[in-house]
């Protein structure tokens, strides 16, 4: 099949880039659109161009660090996807395919479709966790813990922090990735014990770093490629009333 | 220093007293459809206990400071939002979320708009200008509103409102209810079907009167 | 020649560890943060040493060339983790579970370091749980198990089809918890590029900052690597397109020695090649072999849909040939049987690359609700990769480079042959032996980074005290970095015509084809001229773009690759030298009259431990003797 691409080329973070065309032919519907960017790499680099930079490693939906816009899609048109998991059989011989990188002011570009995404890390270390060392567990059927209630947990623990939810909220809000978190861990009763210090230092990192409000459009969970449920996001807002109205 | 979660919350709980506010409003309303002469006492009357109760009284002013702060919130927030919003060269992010949801302060922009006409029109009439009055001496808002709503583009601007009116409800009660930790499956789902049964009962309700009195004073 | 000395602490097998540790040396709380240990890796081994050392207040520098530490590989594996719980109260233990993972891995691991292995996954789950990992549970709240091939207990814990990633959440969390409370500093997006040794000790390290190309010195008093397996090396297999060998190899060169490399597990059950575009091979997991039946055509170019084949023109050749566990052998002997009907010329698919796995008869017996409950999430994988509906038409599944037993060598308390060098995980050659039994890859990688290095390491480090802070301003760090930064620009300056995935995927091509899941003295041979030749093409071809100042995609690749070019070549060694057949090395001339794998204790019973001697062709072999006190050695069979 045979595409002409699209693609934000930006030389570094302070660039200010832009789209450039370019167009591939001979192309298996069976690839995967990252073995298209690799295809087009490889004619680039050969051609002593520089090759276009995309973050990208296991390849099979779960280290969560690939992720593109294409066609203005966080993950391209198929619905629950990774980048990775996406297939140029979803597309259409001759099409034009749009693609950039996620974008936010809070995830500035290395280079070309490659993102900083460490603000996430950084809402994890402020409270992401069960403070708890190495050496100190109790036995682990020390506390039961209901089928249903850690099935919940790993429903929210699935998150694969990629930032889809972020690339396409229209407030660059990044309330579905910490409340997953929060929810994870408040589910368990080993993450109850340090509920209300974790919500307002995780929230209070959320808006330091500069993420938008979320006004429950929902397009995150739509977008998410583990359906990670906006319901984790209203259980948030329930931790941070509850945090606040048991302050001291 | 507010957080992104307590901006929302402060927006929950100001549109939701004012969706409370709405049933008030529309009982008063609803006596519009009694026959001419008995609904012009009986709302003329309404009008009067409204404006002079002080339970009332202390109620209309968190309404308005409600409004205000309804208002004043969503500036800052969607100001606050312009930094992280992505922007994009080639954008349908569209087709995973509601338009109603992406376009809130639209719809809020157009109810604000409405509630400054009508505030000037019904209100401040009301509050500060020169009334008629009914048979019993009660001031006649019954007329001004009859006489309103004989005006064929005041009747189209009335239902506008009452569409945004509804949109930015349907999306607002649900919204609102999440953002006050409304987390548990089943009552979300009640409270999205509530929402829904709410905005349109309350807005079709409102955007009814003028158009009956539209075709039926005329 | 030099005595290779495992340092295995005496008394029964059930004691060693213990003894280990009362004798083992401490370092007071007061000093602790005087001692800077610098961790590359943040995967399951490297987050949880760097989580626990810095929890016990050592200084720590944290690497990773990812761009946040939850990436690392640990993150795609399934299945499970194995713990001897024996929750499920039927005979598990820890001595049976030290027995199975020493047979799994054909009696070439030794007995001390297994033994610790299964007994401290005892700890592990409880650490887990405490870390939030949601592990799969029963109605009434106690943890569920399920089985895996090779055992006969069911003592597999997991989370879903994702357990690896939720221990390396856990592990994740744990570090950064460390890094907020400034214990770990943290450096994403860096790649080591070499080990700098002063006086014989693993001193520090050189990393290149691959955001803005800048190279940087480390100096630490001991060195982990946790920097996972090398299996990439075939180019298609089931690791991450990061994962790489150039840590260990590099720490290789400056003296560590590399244990039996060769040995790399084949996995059974991966999607076929598609196409030579294809970067990667998806790893379906191992449990679809409980209700999936393997088979080709009996017939040789048989064109005919799957569905049109009637049973009788099928040959189910697992069940065929090991009647008692059929479609359940182990993954070495599954894998190795594939390609021999595949070589054969029976395989399926449009390149003759596959084996059908087939839940025809599964869905026929237990309902397609059943099996959807059991594997959804697989063949909903299946269906987004393939485009194909496997509750209709059977899976296509092919053998995949996977899992590399091998490694640095390292003796019980982890430690390399340079002192102060530790490797972590699946970087060092580890307790698997020549196979490692499924769930027991994350086991490994948690139990050394959680419950073994922070007592070796403390024990290392305890006569470190005195050292005072080492100055990264020396001539060895010096020298280090100049050799790094000449060998950047000897790739950049090369500017040809070839890129570096070519050579990637002409090595994989190549370590397939003659140092793969069979081997042969004739076809080794071949692939070490092979390999030669790749290399110096590649010194004379190479194209990568020059600029060293932004992200370099290739330049990185072209390291990696450079790597691989000699890691292969020793590939090469250990297998022409191991003149057996066992775990997942099979070599063509020693095999059974039908066709099974003939292990020789009598002259093969050690561990290769391969020394670097300035070239890549001329390696020296070391042997580490095998002994076993408290198992005798037997012949793995699953007829």
């Amino acid at each position: 099949m045979k595409l002409t691409l699209k693609i934000w080329r930006q030389k570094n973070q302070t660039d200010t880039g832009s789209l450039q065309e370019y167009k591939l032919d001979q192309l298996n519907p069976h690839m995967s659109f990252l073995e298209m960017l690799d295809t087009l790499n490889e004619q680039l680099i050969i051609k002593g161009d520089d090759p276009v930079a995309f973050d990208h490693d296991c390849r099979e939906g779960i280290c969560g660090q690939c992720g593109v816009m294409i066609n203005g899609m966080a993950h391209g048109p198929l619905p629950h996807t990774t980048t990775c998991q996406l297939h140029m059989r979803s597309f259409n011989d001759g099409d034009t395919i749009y693609i950039e990188p996620f974008r936010s002011e809070i995830f500035p570009i290395r280079k070309d479709l490659s993102i900083d995404r460490s603000a996430f890390d950084r809402i994890i270390a402020s409270g992401g966790y069960i403070s708890t060392n190495t050496g100190q567990a109790p036995d682990a059927l020390a506390i039961p813990i209901a089928h249903e209630v850690v099935e919940a947990a790993f429903d929210s623990a699935a998150c694969i922090g990629c930032g889809a939810c972020v690339a396409t909220c229209k407030n660059g809000s990044a309330a579905l990735f910490t409340s997953a978190k929060i929810s994870h861990l408040v589910l368990l009763p080993q993450g109850k014990e340090e509920r209300a210090a974790r919500i307002k230092n995780m929230v209070q990192t959320m808006d330091k770093e500069g993420f938008g409000h979320c006004t429950n459009t929902e397009a995150c969970q739509v977008e998410c490629p583990q359906n990670i449920s906006v319901l984790n996001i209203a259980r948030m807002n329930y931790e941070f009333i509850r945090a606040k109205a048991l302050e001291k | 220093m507010l957080t992104t979660l307590s901006r929302k919350i402060i927006m929950a709980l100001t549109g939701l007293f004012l969706c409370l506010f709405l049933v008030i409003h529309l009982l008063g309303n609803l006596q519009l459809f009694l026959p001419t002469e008995e609904a012009r006492l009986q709302f003329n009357w309404y009008s009067h206990l409204l404006s002079g109760n002080i339970l009332i009284k202390i109620i209309s002013y968190v309404l308005y400071l409600s409004i205000l702060l309804h208002v004043i919130d969503s500036v800052i927030i969607t100001l606050k939002n312009k930094r992280p919003a992505p922007r994009y060269q080639y954008d349908q992010r569209g087709r995973a979320s509601k338009w109603y949801s992406r376009n809130m302060g639209i719809l809020g922009t157009i109810i604000l708009i409405f509630l400054v006409i009508h505030f000037k029109d019904f209100w401040y009439s009301y509050k500060f200008g020169n009334m008629p009055v009914d048979s019993k001496g009660q001031k006649d808002l019954y007329q001004i509103v009859v006489t309103a709503f004989q005006e064929w583009w005041y009747v189209v601007l009335y239902v506008i409102a009452m569409i945004a009116l509804c949109y930015h409800l349907i999306h607002g009660i649900t919204s609102a209810f999440r953002t006050l930790g409304l987390y548990h499956p089943k009552y979300v789902r009640w409270i999205k079907y509530f929402g829904l049964a709410f905005s349109v009962i309350i807005c079709a309700a409102f955007a009814l009167i003028p158009i009956y009195i539209f075709f039926t004073m005329k | 020649m030099m005595k290779l000395n495992a340092n295995i602490p005496d008394g029964p097998l059930e004691q060693k560890w213990e003894n280990y540790k009362k004798k083992a040396k401490l370092v007071n709380p007061a000093n602790r943060k005087k001692l800077d240990i610098i961790v590359v890796g943040t995967g399951l081994a490297g987050s949880s040493i760097a989580a626990s050392l810095g929890e016990m207040g050592y200084n720590i520098k944290s690497f990773c060339f990812q761009d946040s530490a939850r990436r690392a590989h640990s993150v795609a594996a399934q299945g499970g983790v194995n713990a001897a719980k024996n929750y499920k109260n039927d005979g598990d233990s820890v001595y049976r579970m030290f027995v199975d993972t020493l047979k799994g891995g054909d009696f070439r691991a030794r007995e001390a370091n297994v033994y610790r292995m299964a007994e401290c996954s005892l700890n592990l789950i409880d650490q887990a749980v405490a870390q939030g990992v949601p592990f799969g549970r029963e109605y009434g709240g106690y943890l569920n198990n399920r089985s895996f091939g090779g055992v006969q207990v069911s003592r597999t814990f997991y989370s879903r089809g994702q357990t690896g990633q939720q221990l390396l959440l856990g592990a994740y969390q744990a570090l950064m918890r460390q890094v907020e409370k400034k214990s770990v500093k943290l450096f994403t997006r860096h790649e080591m590029l070499d080990l700098v040794v002063i006086d014989g000790k693993a001193r520090g390290i050189i990393a290149r900052n691959l955001d803005t190309g800048q190279l940087e010195r480390h100096a630490a008093h001991a060195v982990i690597l946790a920097t996972g397996g090398y299996g990439k090396i075939y180019y298609l297999s089931t690791l991450a397109m990061g994962c790489n060998g150039s840590a260990i190899w590099r720490a290789h060169k400056k003296g560590a020695f590399m244990a039996s490399p060769s040995w790399i597990q084949v996995h059974p059950t991966s999607l076929p090649q598609s196409g030579d575009y294809q970067s990667k091979l998806t790893l379906m997991s191992e449990s679809l072999r409980n209700d999936g039946r393997i088979w080709v055509p009996k017939n040789k170019d048989d064109n005919r849909e799957a569905n049109q084949i009637p049973d009788g023109e099928r040959d189910y050749y697992l069940e065929r040939r090991y009647p008692a566990f059929g479609n359940l052998a182990p993954r070495d002997i599954s894998s190795r049987a594939a390609k021999e009907r595949i070589d054969a010329g029976y395989g399926i698919g449009p390149l003759k690359n596959a084996v059908y796995l087939d839940f025809s008869k599964a869905i026929k017996e237990q309902g397609k609700e059943k099996i959807k409950e059991k594997y959804g999430n697989l063949f909903d994988m299946y269906l987004k990769i393939t485009g194909y509906n496997a509750y209709e038409v059977p899976m296509m599944i092919s053998p995949s480079a996977h899992f590399s037993m091998g490694g640095l060598w390292v003796d019980y308390g982890l430690m390399t042959t340079i002192p102060g060098l530790f490797a972590l995980g699946e970087a060092n050659f580890a307790d698997h032996g020549a196979n490692r039994l499924g769930a027991n890859s994350l086991l490994q990688a948690s139990v050394d980074g959680y419950f073994i290095a922070p007592y070796t390491i403390a024990n290392y480090l305890a006569d470190e005290i005195h050292t005072g802070k080492i100055d990264s301003e020396q001539e060895a760090f010096k020298i280090a970095e100049n050799e790094v930064n000449t060998k950047l620009n000897q790739l950049t300056d090369i500017d040809g015509n070839k890129t570096v995935d070519y050579f990637h995927k002409t090595l994989g091509k190549i370590l397939y084809d003659y140092c793969g899941l069979s081997r042969n003295r004739e076809g080794l041979e071949k692939a070490i001229n092979d390999i030669r030749a790749l290399r110096a093409d590649f010194y004379k071809n190479v194209k990568i773009p020059k600029d060293m100042a932004t992200v370099n995609i290739e330049l990185e690749k072209a390291g990696r690759v450079a790597d691989y070019l000699e890691i292969g070549e020793l590939m090469c060694y250990d297998a022409l030298t191991r003149n057996e057949s066992c775990g997942a090395h099979f070599r063509e001339e020693y095999q059974t009259a039908d066709g099974e794998a003939l292990r020789n204790d009598a002259e093969y019973q050690f561990i290769s431990a391969w020394q670097w001697n300035g070239s890549p062709d001329s390696p020296i072999l070391h042997k580490e003797e095998l002994h076993f006190e408290f198992i005798k050695p037997i012949v793995r069979s699953y007829k």
